[in-house]
């Protein structure tokens, strides 16, 4: 018998990235995580993701709603996008109820109280992102802001990135599969999963001897560490610079660009300008950083 | 049949909700409604005019290249550095955008579109050796069907060998569109939301190993778009004839241009694209673009009414939920007035009536295999062809531009930061005419205006109560079934419809 698993994707105060770069996993390939036993015995069952699915309208609604009812503390719920709390509008909505909007935040309050886990997929959802910049015009929180507030004790595991790399998606679901709910062990204070997101960008950047030697790039195209042209590696954890993007093919650094430190809940106001030279960080000590309003680490 | 209500509309980019009144079976009225508001030009004041072109990629993960370039074109204008960009500048930034807009076609048909016309379920029917439809022969066997099902029941056409095929390309789509997006990667750094465009230039350098590279994953997806997605559409076009005329809109079409072709041409508006810019009509006669003509009105959109009418370099974007008659957060864009729709089909149709020798070859022959007149391009089918080879064209572009660049030349042009400025950056997008305005005082953002494809195209009605274009294509449709409104999400669909971008 094989393990069927029904996911709710649930798209709020976002644009869509994650999912397009979900589309872009290699191995498995989407059409593995779709179609086939993404882990032998078990497979996704997509009941609701608003860029995939056949369906419009009412019946998709329902579908949604009626999972939440009938597989209650065993459906996985993915969040996308930051929720907009503001009571000034009805800024997000997600189809109706007796002819009125129903507000994102109520949606996520009715699907995240019984789901067995809650994958808060990329900044916004994980950190509130760009939506939750200053001056923040739609109250946008966290899911785990938002949910902490309501009182639901849900676990949640954050895939930060703007967008998350696809193999921190497929990886963190195939370990739910294998290994049930991660460990308290397993996770960062930030929820993020040490697998991916354990070592600074600056670890392991190809560009470190650089660094280390004191030479600096001044301008785009030249050698040296991008540090002073506002690289936000030495305060980013990810393993892009070992993973790479796009089945492999390059990462911000590696086209001569800085990263702009998207993975953290600095991003993006404390990481701005993202183009100027980060508040000095004492040299070349790995992990220590200072930034406005936050304690030396 | 009353009221139709579809939300949400799924299978396109964001939160969209459709609303008709259906009398004598036909659509009477038709209102767009855009349900998320994030509000970018708010966020982006006070900010680095730099960070602009980062945040503005983040207003949506299916188009961020094109507001990439769009955002680095503004801020070069506004950085007096448009006449200055580097020629292998201006040719990466052309190889990442067409590298995009390519695969983003392909998503657009195959993942978006595909299962309104394609039925899926005649794979249980399968008999032979594929192991990829065995696959998912087996995945329907097993009985959970998601995201499959639910889904609207009845108008599918295609024989049963069809349907099996067409879910295998479905399927292969989905490899082909990644190595697109690899190709992007390539000069970019990754994809969505990428760094490799910069104002002033670029920030990678066109190294062997990366024209080769990218050239080989360019020729399958070439392969792929003459061998498999115009022969679909072509195909699908054809046992849905009806499709031909149904959907036909405003007949106005705008396009700004894209893919600039020469350097050293301050002038946006002037500058040889491969795309031309311009405007055109059911006449498919060339008239110039004057960017002065462009309005955005707020009447039925939830913003203040006072930032009615204004030119997007003077454009507010206030918000007013709940103002008497609005219904969208979408603004209204208007040129000279009117509604314009804008996208492949506008981009297409603007150089085919420039007379484009390869456009005008590539469209007629298209047609004749079709065995439709020109006016069939206004329609459901028309923009669905008119994509795919609006994709050829940039795929087809994209060879050359490689061989043309200099590995060891310049792809950066260094600059200060005004202290004050104002830019204006025009492309075209995969879902049509994008244009980003700033204005710069004492070198930060204190005016960001965004007016984006499906801003015009999904638009509620006007201040005059003139309906945006989607609208219009919707009223009047006969819809044979309100239960299975298929043809109202046809005619929505085939707009490419991108909420993010529209509201922003």
């Amino acid at each position: 018998m094989i393990k069927e698993i029904p996911v709710i994707w649930l798209q709020m105060s976002a644009c869509t990235g994650c999912t397009i770069s979900l589309l872009n996993s290699a191995s498995p390939t989407i059409k593995n995580l779709l179609i086939d036993q993404v882990i032998p015995g078990t497979h996704l069952n997509l009941r609701f993701h608003p860029t995939v699915m056949a369906g419009a309208g009412a019946p998709v609604i329902e579908i949604m709603e009626d999972t939440a009812r009938e597989k209650s503390g065993a459906y996985l719920l993915v969040a996308e996008g930051a929720i907009p709390t503001s009571e000034e509008a009805v800024f997000g909505a997600i189809g109706e109820r007796d002819g009125k909007p129903v507000e994102m935040k109520d949606r996520v309050t009715d699907l995240a109280r019984h789901a067995l886990a809650i994958l808060a997929v990329g900044t916004c959802a994980a950190f509130g992102g760009i939506p939750g910049a200053t001056p923040n015009p739609t109250r946008c929180l966290s899911v785990r802001q938002f949910l902490e507030a309501q009182g639901i004790t849900t676990p949640i595991v954050n895939i930060p990135g703007c967008p998350p790399h696809p193999d921190w998606f497929a990886g963190t679901v195939a370990s739910l599969i294998l290994n049930g709910l991660p460990g308290a062990d397993e996770l960062d204070d930030n929820l993020r999963p040490h697998l991916f997101y354990g070592k600074l960008i600056h670890e392991n950047c190809p560009r470190r001897a650089y660094f280390d030697e004191g030479k600096f790039a001044k301008k785009f195209g030249d050698e040296g560490c991008l540090y002073e042209l506002g690289c936000k590696g030495p305060i980013t954890y990810a393993d892009c610079p070992l993973r790479l993007w796009n089945n492999g093919t390059n990462w911000c650094v590696g086209a001569g660009a800085p990263c702009q430190g998207c993975t953290q809940p600095e991003f993006p106001d404390l990481v701005a300008p993202l183009y100027e030279k980060l508040v000095d960080v004492e040299l070349p000590v790995i992990g220590a950083y200072w930034l406005p309003g936050k304690e030396e680490k | 049949m009353g009221t139709i209500v579809i939300d949400p509309v799924t299978r396109i980019e964001g939160h969209l909700k459709i609303e008709t009144v259906v009398e004598d079976g036909k659509v009477k009225e038709a209102k767009s409604t855009g349900t998320l508001f994030r509000g970018f030009e708010l966020i982006l004041r006070g900010r680095d005019p730099r960070d602009a072109q980062i945040i503005t990629q983040r207003i949506c993960g299916v188009c961020p290249q094109s507001h990439g370039v769009a955002a680095a074109l503004n801020l070069d204008s506004a950085f007096g550095l448009a006449d200055k960009i580097p020629a292998n500048a201006r040719i990466i930034r052309n190889l990442i955008q067409g590298a995009h807009i390519v695969q983003d076609h392909i998503l657009h048909f195959y993942h978006l579109s595909a299962l309104d016309y394609v039925d899926i379920g005649d794979v249980a029917k399968y008999e032979g050796r594929d192991s990829t439809l065995n696959s998912v022969k087996d995945f329907l066997a097993r009985g959970e069907l998601g995201p499959f099902v639910p889904r609207y029941e009845g108008d599918y056409r295609l024989p049963p060998e069809v349907n099996q095929q067409a879910t295998a390309h479905y399927l292969k789509a989905l490899e082909i569109r990644r190595i697109g997006h690899e190709m992007v990667s390539t000069f970019s750094g990754k994809i969505p939301h990428s760094v490799g465009i910069v104002p002033g230039g670029v920030t990678s350098a066109p190294t062997v190993d990366k024209i080769t590279s990218f050239l080989w994953k360019l020729r399958t997806l070439q392969d792929f778009v003459d061998n498999t997605y115009i022969p679909d559409v072509l195909a699908i076009a054809g046992v849905y004839k009806d499709y031909l005329e149904i959907g036909s809109g405003c007949k106005n079409l705008l396009s700004y241009g894209g893919y600039d072709l020469e350097d050293g041409n301050p002038d946006l508006t002037r500058r040889q694209r491969l795309f031309r810019a311009g405007t055109t009509s059911a006449d498919l006669k060339l008239k110039a673009l004057d960017i002065s003509k462009i309005t955005e009105d707020v009447k039925y959109s939830w913003y203040q009414d006072t930032s009615s009418g204004r030119h997007p370099e003077q454009g507010e974007t206030k918000p007013e939920y709940g103002k008497r008659e609005a219904y969208s957060w979408l603004k209204s864009p208007r040129y000279d007035g009117r509604a314009y729709e804008v996208g492949p089909l506008a981009r297409v149709a603007v150089t085919y009536a420039s007379g484009d020798p390869v456009m005008k070859k590539m469209v007629d022959s298209a047609l004749a295999q079709l065995q439709a007149p020109p006016s069939a391009l206004f329609s459901v089918m028309g923009r669905h062809l008119a994509r795919a080879l609006s994709d050829k064209f940039i795929a087809d572009s994209m060879a050359g531009w490689l061989l043309e660049l200099k590995p060891r030349e310049p792809t950066f042009v260094e600059y200060t930061l005004p202290e004050e400025g104002s830019g204006m950056g025009l492309t075209e997008a995969a879902r049509g005419a994008l244009g980003h305005w700033i204005e710069i005082k004492e070198r930060k953002i204190a005016n960001y205006q965004c007016v984006v494809p499906t801003t015009w195209n999904a638009s509620p009605r006007d201040d005059g109560g003139i309906p945006g274009p989607m609208e219009q294509a919707i009223i009047g449709t006969k819809i044979r079934d309100g239960d299975n409104p298929f043809e109202i999400v046809r005619i929505v669909r085939s707009f490419d419809p991108c909420i993010a971008c529209a509201i922003h």
